[in-house]
């Protein structure tokens, strides 16, 4: 027993994956036949989207941030992508993208450089983009925003009518974050500004630069977020992306991220993700009403950081 | 009749009081007997136990062991406010107040009557500080008077004041004295700490002298300035003299691996200039607060000098940033390792850490190639790796290990160690002595603060001394004993000489 715990506590990733076989196996067993192959097609296609905004607030987290204007950004890139279709693909593309990178510096700098509260400085640029992107709406009444093909494909599209397409672009994203967080020099930083950014300064390291693109990879990624989004609903609106707020800070306190920066991971996050999904399709197969889901989820993920808590004690 | 008044009762008698925190043992047995109407010095080197006695007294900890009376009766106070109300006030050596409330707010904490702190400012000449001010905006120096006037006004029996000249200006400093004598004229009994012996011999009545956590000893201060240091340093100095004699190497015809001329910072440094030559291991003594944090910090760019050079082999730099001082090969060992150190992560990460600085090396890592480069530091300084999952599990020696690793890996020109042997043990210690003299006979240079006097004949080539900012004193490692060396401190260079 005591051994069991050890081995968990060392490997708290074995933990995650163990809790996220055991909502699977609740699925099944509130609705026998419910857990096929198609049904974790549709899982994994779901949890893509969350796992990819969840990945830059795993950069943001791991030095003791947070970025709570991914939804905005993420919504945001979506509605000037549609609206910006008839102009072409690929400038639409970059007009969302780039919605992401000026919302990420702007976060990068009053963070890094003016030194203002993560907290407080994302709120504010979530709510002005949230109010940029209505008075953005009114004037654009009259073209009629469609989102182009490419990106149906990626939000929606399966290959081989079996494997989701953003899985792939998951993978990219997730193998690039991956690798960037343990085999470059970047990655380190991040994780060494989280730590103790005085002993970075000490070091010779100039923290705002850290922390400057770090900011602006996670509104990127919120960007790309979006873009997956629209492309799975087809429909741009102004509440897009809405929900996908805090799950993006859950997925990441579930997977082992120490929200005060300096311990964690990507790989804890991505169980995260699909916990969290999982969890939703379990409450939704149990037909509970909204109010009673609500309840359901938040005690849910305060247990789980709770005996995450305990674990790592 | 004055004997009377002399031999008088004692006010407040400390027998045998002890106090460990953990491992560390700050206080064995603490003894002190001030009487009423005396200005009482309490003496002692860094570390000997000083402040631990003060909180003591004031209830801010409760002793191990030991007694306290206070007018012959036994008391026990288990807090500063507790003291209060017995007229025990102490004004210790972090101020203590609040950086965002106003001065007068601060007061209220207290539960001080403001008219009665009024009237201890109009005495100590600060009445014009206006009290709607945020404290935090308040001169440092004034803040240490205006926690003594907010002491003052509760009328205390005994007034302990800790350290409380270090931070100020000499005029200031007198009318501290001048309000001590009044309340000593009036009954009133005063502990005073300060390692400014001048001082004490000057204001004080009698000292007592605590050394390792025990009274060595209790004299009445009138020409007594050479015995208290005696008492202060005890039978060491005659263990220190047997030991290692150091060759004194020639002064080099090369330009300084460091030279700094004319350094300035606000009240800490006053046109502090000296050289560092190639090879060689400078050793800077000096008691708390002389500047010697300052210094370092400025050198190392992570403070800015007010005016001054610091040059690196001739060249003289431009230090906005501690990455500055690192690319000319100034290296610094902060004083609190922790500030340096990433306590969540491994011991080769933390070693790694300064080879990140340049952006360009933001990209992938040669992992194999780091792991040697940082094995060889851990190896060089024989870092004990069994906890080397994360750095906060590492003993305090083998975490200044890795600070110094750091350095060892990244490679440097000259290495500013800020005390670094301080709370760690004898043989870890041992293991920083022959490493500092290993990279200095490397062609390395070493600025090396210490708080352990004998270490600087130990590892130095050459020592200098700092008082009150500015260099007191300069003199070879052979002459620097440590009764030179701390009459230095305490400025009294002409008397030594």
């Amino acid at each position: 027993m005591s051994a069991a715990l050890e081995f968990l506590r060392a490997r708290t990733i074995f933990a995650l994956i163990l809790l996220l076989a055991l909502f699977v196996g609740f699925v099944e067993l509130v609705r026998p036949g419910t857990v096929t192959p198609l049904w974790v097609s549709n899982a994994l296609m779901f949890a893509a989207p969350l796992a990819i905004m969840g990945g830059g607030q795993t950069l943001v987290m791991l030095t003791g941030g947070i970025d709570l204007s991914v939804s905005a950004v993420a919504t945001g890139s979506a509605y000037l992508l549609a609206t910006n279709a008839s102009h072409g693909d690929f400038y639409a593309l970059a007009i969302a993208l780039s919605l992401g990178a000026i919302v990420g510096a702007v976060n990068g700098i009053g963070v890094a450089l003016l030194r203002v509260q993560p907290l407080v400085m994302t709120l504010g640029t979530g709510l002005m983009t949230g109010g940029v992107m209505i008075v953005y709406s009114q004037q654009m009444m009259a073209s009629q925003p469609h989102v182009p093909g490419l990106i149906q494909t990626l939000g929606a599209g399966k290959l081989a009518g079996f494997v989701p397409v953003d899985l792939f672009l998951w993978l990219i994203v997730g193998g690039v974050i991956l690798f960037g967080l343990h085999r470059t020099g970047f990655g380190r930083l991040v994780y060494a500004v989280g730590d103790n950014a005085e002993a970075c300064h000490l070091a010779g390291v100039r923290v705002w630069r850290v922390l400057f693109v770090d900011y602006l990879i996670c509104s990127v990624l919120a960007s790309i977020t979006g873009l997956v989004l629209v492309g799975g609903t087809n429909a741009a609106d102004l509440s897009l992306a809405e929900s996908y707020l805090l799950p993006s800070v859950a997925c990441v306190v579930i997977g082992g991220t120490s929200i005060f920066g300096g311990r964690g991971g990507y790989g804890g996050t991505i169980v995260g993700a699909l916990i969290l999904t999982v969890l939703t399709s379990l409450l939704t197969l149990l037909d509970v009403s909204e109010p009673a889901k609500q309840i359901l989820f938040g005690a849910i993920i305060l247990v789980l950081a709770a005996a995450y808590a305990r674990l790592t004690e | 009749m004055i004997d009377v008044v002399i031999d008088a009762a004692p006010v407040l008698s400390i027998r045998g009081v002890a106090k460990s925190f953990g491992s560390v043992v700050a206080l064995r047995s603490a003894d002190l007997e001030v009487r009423p109407g005396e200005i009482h010095a309490l003496m002692g080197a860094n570390g000997a136990g000083k402040s631990t006695l003060v909180k003591i007294i004031t209830g801010v900890y409760p002793s191990d062991s030991g007694e306290m009376r206070l007018a012959g009766a036994a008391a026990r106070f288990r807090s500063p406010a507790d003291a209060r109300r017995a007229g025990v006030v102490s004004v210790y050596q972090d101020p203590a107040i609040v950086p965002d409330l106003t001065v007068a707010q601060n007061m209220r904490l207290a539960r001080v009557p403001l008219a009665a702190v009024k009237s201890a400012m109009r005495e100590l000449g600060i009445e014009g500080v206006d009290l709607a001010t945020p404290a935090r905006l308040v001169d440092f120096a004034i803040l240490r008077l205006i926690d003594l006037a907010r002491a003052l006004a509760s009328d205390p029996r005994i007034l302990i004041l800790d350290e409380i000249t270090a931070a100020l200006p000499a005029d200031l400093s007198q009318r501290v004295f001048a309000v001590m004598r009044d309340r000593r004229s009036r009954g009133a009994s005063v502990l005073f700490i300060s390692h400014r012996l001048a001082e004490v011999t000057a204001l004080c009545d009698r000292a007592t002298v605590l050394r390792d956590g025990v009274t060595v000893g209790v004299t009445s201060t009138k020409d007594a300035a050479e015995q208290i240091v005696d008492l202060m340093l005890g039978s060491e100095v005659a263990k220190a003299a047997a030991s290692v004699a150091r060759p004194t190497r020639a002064p080099a015809k090369e330009a300084a691996a460091l030279d700094v001329a004319n350094l300035n910072y606000g009240h800490a440094l006053r046109g502090v200039s000296f050289a560092v030559a190639r090879g060689e291991v400078l050793g800077i003594a000096a008691l708390e607060g002389q500047g010697q944090e300052a210094l370092f910090d400025c050198i190392a760019g992570v403070r800015r000098a007010d005016s001054g050079i610091v040059a690196a082999n001739g060249v003289a730099l431009k230090l906005r940033h501690p990455a500055d001082a690192i690319r000319a090969g100034l290296v610094l060992v902060p004083a609190n390792r922790l500030t340096s150190l990433l306590p969540q992560r491994s011991v080769q990460e933390n070693v790694a850490l300064a080879a990140f600085g340049r952006m360009r090396a933001w990209g992938p890592i040669a992992l194999r190639a780091e792991r040697e480069r940082v094995g060889r530091a851990v190896a060089r300084l024989q870092i004990d790796t069994r906890a080397a999952a994360e750095v906060r599990r590492l003993s305090g020696g083998n975490m200044q290990k890795v600070v110094i690793a750091r350095w060892i890996a990244a490679g440097f020109k000259t290495l500013l160690c800020f005390d670094p042997t301080r709370g760690i043990d004898i043989g870890a210690k041992r293991q920083i002595y022959a490493l500092l003299r290993e990279v200095a006979e490397q062609g390395a240079s070493v600025l090396l603060f210490t708080s352990e006097l004998p270490e600087i004949r130990l590892v130095c080539d050459r020592a200098l001394v700092l008082f009150g900012g500015r260099v007191a004193a300069e003199m070879p490692a052979a002459e620097a004993t440590e009764a030179a060396l701390l009459r230095a401190a305490h400025g009294l260079t002409e008397a030594a000489s």
